[in-house]
């Protein structure tokens, strides 16, 4: 210990600070660059499953998510709901909110865009599933599952 | 100045997200054209491997009682069957795995029986790929990577719903 004191004793000048704010700036641009805007409130609960292969996006603003579980405001009742932006929705408006979605980009990548389902665990297939057939009435193919990677338990 | 740049940083780290959105990747079958019917399926029966959850997430494989840890093997020994087994897949490019569901099913279940059937496919792959080109399918180029696609190509089919209980 003593020896650090020693050699940092030398003169009482101060590190030299001038390059701070662009160090400051270049993680300022980082996170500006990396990250996007938090849009939208989550209104349901979506404890999404936990798989192990999994698939990442490779184009987030190309994604459109629909949210399905129960609402986390328990006055709203405990029946898992759909959730379009930030709002409750029914089966029935998912083909429209996916036109709307779809119509924002140039024909030349709209059949890229993909739609994620960010269902809780427990949500029952038949809710699910009438989505998937309203995504495929509007002929929106790309589907992901969203689900978090890890080790699963049913492997031996 | 720092300090500007301080305060905007703080504010980009709290207002914004960074997280990656992952999970599994399906390709919906095509909603049927009313004019243009889909071709009636010439598949052979041993061709496909019936996969059916129930509403009590339990896992019918074949008409047989199955516990999911045994579903990406079954999987496994049906796509690399090769006619030895008449039970399963003649041929593995002709393999398919139908996956039905009731709607009772829980979203859970549902994502979990279609990872193990990824798995295998994964697997699979992988296998052949070690054998044919020694080298790992993740790591292999695309001409390669195209034939085992080719060799086993993905085909889960997810059956229009029926609703068998909910």
């Amino acid at each position: 210990m003593a020896t650090f004191k020693k050699s940092n004793k030398k003169d009482g000048t101060a590190i030299n600070t001038s390059a701070l704010p662009d160090i400051v700036f270049m993680l300022l641009f980082f996170f500006m660059v990396a990250t996007k805007m938090r849009d939208k409130d989550v209104m349901v609960k979506t404890a999404v499953p936990v798989v192990s292969e999994v698939e990442k996006v490779e184009k987030k603003s190309w994604v459109n998510f629909i949210l399905v579980g129960p609402p986390l405001d328990a006055s709203k009742g405990t029946a898992p709901r759909i959730q379009l932006d930030d709002k409750f929705a029914e089966v029935d408006e998912v083909q429209d909110f996916i036109i709307l979605r779809r119509n924002e980009f140039p024909p030349a990548i709209r059949d890229y865009l993909t739609t994620s389902i960010k269902a809780d665990r427990t949500v029952r297939m038949g809710l699910i599933q009438d989505v998937k057939q309203e995504l495929r009435q509007v002929n929106s193919l790309k589907l992901l599952y969203s689900a978090n990677s890890g080790d699963v338990k049913t492997r031996r | 100045m720092a300090d500007i740049a301080f305060l905007l940083l703080v504010f980009f780290l709290v207002t914004t997200t960074m997280d990656t959105d992952k999970g599994l990747r399906v390709k919906l079958p095509p909603w049927p054209d009313p004019n243009n019917p889909p071709p009636i399926s010439t598949q052979n029966n041993r061709n496909v491997l019936e996969v059916l959850v129930n509403a009590n997430d339990m896992l019918l494989v074949e008409g047989q009682l199955l516990d999911i840890e045994e579903l990406t093997e079954m999987t496994k020994t049906h796509l690399t069957n090769d006619g030895r087994d008449p039970r399963f897949a003649d041929n593995s490019k002709d393999a398919i795995v139908s996956l039905k569901n009731a709607r009772g099913t829980s979203y859970e279940r549902y994502v979990e029986v279609y990872n193990e059937l990824k798995r295998a496919y994964n697997e699979v792959r992988n296998e052949y790929a070690v054998n044919k080109f020694n080298r790992d399918y993740d790591q292999l180029p695309e001409d390669d990577r195209d034939e085992v696609q080719d060799k086993y190509p993905m085909k889960i089919s997810e059956a229009e719903p029926v609703d068998v209980g909910e």
